[in-house]
């Protein structure tokens, strides 16, 4: 029956059913990645995140929920300018976790 | 934790409700919705516990309604809510009950703005008095009618001729109890349990024989969210809301839910006819719904009122199953009929869901 309205695609992420391998395979290379409290420095800092969407703190929630359209989008975007590495208070390195992200995609998308 | 200091932290969540003497206002929606809970929540209260419980024939509506659809200021619905304080007033009452969540929340919201901005609430007097001559006084105690029924609950369990047990297997009934969010969600201090442990409903359910379960979207919102609704191209958000809390109860097979809100049972009632349309899914055993009842229709299934007096028959989902896991007698060739006991009309039947 057409009632002139449908459900809404829900945006829930079930995580006992989405691919989390290559977030703990991020982790065992680079462990600082676990020490990430999501504060946004880095986006904030960011000179690509205005025009193109990329934001670190996004690229590891994504990771962590499996949206690896929404990673390999982010990591074309990149420049590696290593802004976000100068103004983490956890002093991650994000830009080595940016392009170990870009290695473990290369061995298992074979893309990039 | 130290059990005293566990009862001293829960006292921070407790609201003082007094025992009688309150000026009642209805609900705009709820009288068409669900036509016989206010009538009897007052037959309850005065009739069978004996509390002296006022209304004016001069209350209007509270302008909750316009006011969340943007469509009035905030000005507006305050001289109309003191308006309603001069009714109260006029009668010789200090405190305010209300039938109605959004009202709830509106009188509360104003309460509070006045409380820090002094000047807007004389400005509010000062618009009463020019337009209809009248005065108030702010109501000392204001609360919600399930606060109420909360308070008495123990009093309608001594009463009681059911109780929420499944009388074949004598386990208690699964419950699920939904708070609409205007209760204590902008005012955690104003509900009973605050907004993180909110008592009102379940507080009832217990004392009554039931179980209530606690699911993961237990606090999400029903869907209703008035622009959500009103507005026909958002109705999908709607009930997409209401398709999450469904999913998300299912796995715990409730066997009813209760709410204190006029739209929550509305939209997890009639939601569940559109689901079973569009998806061909039913929440219920063998093809039925979940049953959506009102605390007072609750109130008076327990205390042995007549299903079909409690206006059980205009909702969407069948309310049989739970008259049936209670062992509440009823009629099924009277479920239609009028006050008069003539029939009214046999409605049509859903091709999915199964109403009876």
């Amino acid at each position: 029956m057409d009632f002139g309205f449908n459900l809404s695609p829900s945006s829930a992420v079930e995580l006992d059913k989405v691919d989390t391998s290559l977030f703990r395979e991020l982790c065992r290379i680079e462990p600082g990645a676990r020490t990430c409290i999501g504060c946004g420095s880095c986006s904030a800092t960011c000179t690509a995140s205005e025009h193109s969407g990329m934001s670190v703190r996004k690229l590891l929630l994504s990771l962590q929920r499996g949206k690896m359209r929404d990673v390999e989008k982010m990591l074309t975007c990149c420049m590696l300018c290593g802004k976000c590495t100068m103004v983490c208070p956890r002093g991650i390195n994000t830009r080595r976790i940016i392009l170990t992200v870009c290695r473990l995609y290369e061995n298992v998308e074979g893309r990039i | 934790m130290i059990y005293q200091g566990k009862q001293k932290i829960w006292s921070d969540y407790q609201k003082e409700i007094p025992d009688n003497h309150w000026f009642y206002v209805r609900s705009c929606i709820r009288q068409s919705f669900f036509p016989a809970s206010e009538h009897y929540f007052l037959k309850i209260c005065r009739d069978l516990l004996d509390r002296d419980i006022y209304e004016s024939a001069h209350h209007t509506t509270c302008g909750g309604i316009a006011y969340h659809c943007d469509t009035i200021p905030q000005e507006t619905a305050m001289t109309i809510v003191a308006r309603q304080f001069a009714l109260m007033t006029e009668a010789g009452y200090e405190n305010l009950v209300t039938s109605c969540i959004t009202s709830f929340g509106n009188y509360t919201e104003i309460l509070e703005t006045w409380r820090e901005f002094p000047e807007l609430e004389a400005r509010v007097r000062e618009h009463l008095w020019k337009s209809c001559r009248r005065e108030f006084r702010k109501p000392v105690y204001l609360a919600h009618a399930s606060d109420l029924v909360y308070k008495l609950r123990d009093e309608i369990a001594a009463r009681a001729r059911f109780s929420l047990v499944d009388k074949e297997t004598g386990e208690p009934l699964k419950i699920v109890e939904h708070i609409g969010c205007h209760y204590s969600k902008m005012f955690p201090h104003k509900g009973v349990g605050g907004a993180e442990y909110p008592c009102v409903l379940s507080g009832m359910a217990e004392a009554w024989g039931g179980k209530v379960i606690d699911y993961p979207e237990r606090r999400h919102c029903c869907g209703f969210g008035f622009r959500q609704y009103l507005v026909k191209a958002n109705r999908g958000y709607s009930m997409s809301n209401t398709y999450k809390k469904f999913e998300s109860m299912e796995p715990y097979h409730p066997d009813v839910i209760i709410t204190n809100c006029p739209g929550c049972p509305f939209f997890l009632d009639r939601w569940q006819y559109v689901i079973s349309e569009q998806e061909g899914k039913t929440y219920g055993p063998d093809g039925h719904g979940i049953p959506v009842l009102t605390y007072e229709e609750l109130a008076g299934l327990v205390l042995g009122f007549d299903p079909w007096d409690l206006g059980l028959q205009v909702h969407q989902v069948g309310p049989e199953p739970l008259l049936d896991k209670m062992g509440i007698p009823y009629d099924p060739s009277a479920k239609y009929n009028g006050l008069d006991r003539k029939k009214l009309m046999t409605p049509g039947l859903p091709a999915v869901l199964k109403c009876c």
